[in-house]
């Protein structure tokens, strides 16, 4: 069933890779500029009927050449299927926003935007949704640092609350979580 | 109810340790221990005073006995501004419900900061979250105190390294309490709160302004 509506999908639509995991997940990569036009025919097409998008999320993988995908998950209801078209783009290439087609992913654009910084094209409002008024950099970039630049603080003379450069007490460590006791164990 | 008793205790053991009003203290006390929800004690307190302040003259004394009055006023009807963040929230409610029920001190929690002494900093402090705080803070009316509630709220807790996180709402407002655990079990944040009941009642605001 799932294998012959992705050939299916594989013949009509501009599909560049197909990837099948565990023989129930099919992923779909399309170029970049063909999003919505591959958005449009998969929630429209009578063989299809994928009216839901479940999500979209962004990846960051800052050694390949894109270094940023854009994952977006489909439920067809009416032929019990899910699928997922990835699309790769990086900090300057701008992706069309699919809120023409599906108006609910008007908010997760937004949220990527927010955390990696990918730009969306034609989206209608694409403004940061989670981060701080004002936020500087994009928190889930792989070279954005844990505790980030700047903190908050009160500031008794001004009146208000200002940001600082971030000084921590402590810095931040890593564990070894090898129990001393397992190695006895084994011998 | 352990912990109501438990400042039952407290005040009858200080009524002994101020020798002035001694058997009025202790037929106080028998009294008190009897009495479900404290109000004959705090009657007592008021009269026998908390804290061992040694009093020089009749004029300071009497004054001592207008603040204690005033704390006793006070402590009694503390209300927490509902400011629950995250989960530590729930326990607030906890706190709140029947089974705790925060209303027998006489602590009914208000919507309104312009109507409330008191704001429990319940979870999580944002930056994004932070200048709403403290614009919360500075409507409530003086004499006003904060207890800080949960890890994150005493020094960021799980989120200490976090980017988007206050490292304890200290740095935003004055805290009175700090409450530990993640999340403080209904329990704790009662006992937080009976603590800054403690403290209210060792205010000496009249007497220090009058021997200065």
């Amino acid at each position: 069933m799932l294998l012959s509506i992705s050939e299916n999908i594989i013949k009509i639509l501009p599909i560049v890779r197909f990837e099948l995991y565990n023989e129930e997940e099919a992923v779909f990569l399309t170029p970049t500029n063909s999003i919505v036009n591959v958005m449009q025919v998969l929630k429209n097409h009578f063989n299809y009927r994928f009216k839901v998008l479940t999500c979209v999320s962004g990846v960051d993988y800052p050694e390949n050449l894109y270094r940023f995908q854009v994952v977006y998950d489909l439920l067809s209801i009416h032929y019990n299927g899910r699928v997922r078209i990835k699309i790769l783009t990086d900090e300057l290439t701008p992706v069309h926003s699919i809120q023409k087609v599906f108006p609910a992913a008007g908010w997760w654009e937004s949220e990527i935007f927010d955390m990696y910084g990918i730009f969306f094209l034609n989206h209608s409002s694409l403004t940061r949704l989670l981060t701080d008024y004002g936020f500087q950099g994009y928190p889930l970039r792989k070279d954005f640092p844990l505790s980030g630049y700047t903190e908050a603080r009160y500031n008794v003379t001004k009146n208000r609350v200002v940001y600082e450069n971030v000084e921590l007490a402590q810095e931040y460590r890593t564990f070894e979580f090898i129990s001393p006791w397992e190695v006895f164990n084994k011998k | 109810m352990l912990a109501a008793h438990k400042l039952m205790l407290n005040s009858s053991l200080r009524c002994k340790g101020s020798c002035y009003l001694a058997s009025r203290a202790m037929a106080g006390t028998a009294q008190s221990q009897t009495s479900a929800l404290g109000k004959l004690d705090n009657v007592e307190e008021m009269l026998t005073g908390g804290g061992n302040v040694p009093v020089a003259d009749n004029v300071e004394y009497a004054i001592s006995r207008v603040d204690d009055l005033v704390n006793w006023a006070r402590k009694g009807s503390l209300w927490p501004m509902t400011f629950g963040l995250a989960c530590c929230a729930v326990e607030m409610m906890h706190a709140a419900a029947s089974r705790y029920d925060m209303e027998r001190f006489g602590m009914v929690f208000r919507a309104s900061p312009r109507q409330s002494d008191v704001m429990i900093v319940a979870g999580t402090l944002t930056n994004k979250m932070a200048p709403a705080l403290r614009k919360v803070y500075d409507q409530m009316p003086e004499p006003r105190w904060v207890v800080s509630m949960g890890s994150c709220a005493n020094g960021g807790g799980y989120y200490h390294y976090s980017y988007a996180i206050v490292r304890g709402c200290d740095r935003i407002v004055p805290v009175d309490i700090y409450v530990p655990g993640c999340p403080p079990t209904a329990e704790a944040l009662l006992y937080g709160l009976i603590q800054l009941q403690k403290k209210i009642k060792s205010n000496k605001g009249l007497l220090l302004r009058l021997r200065k």
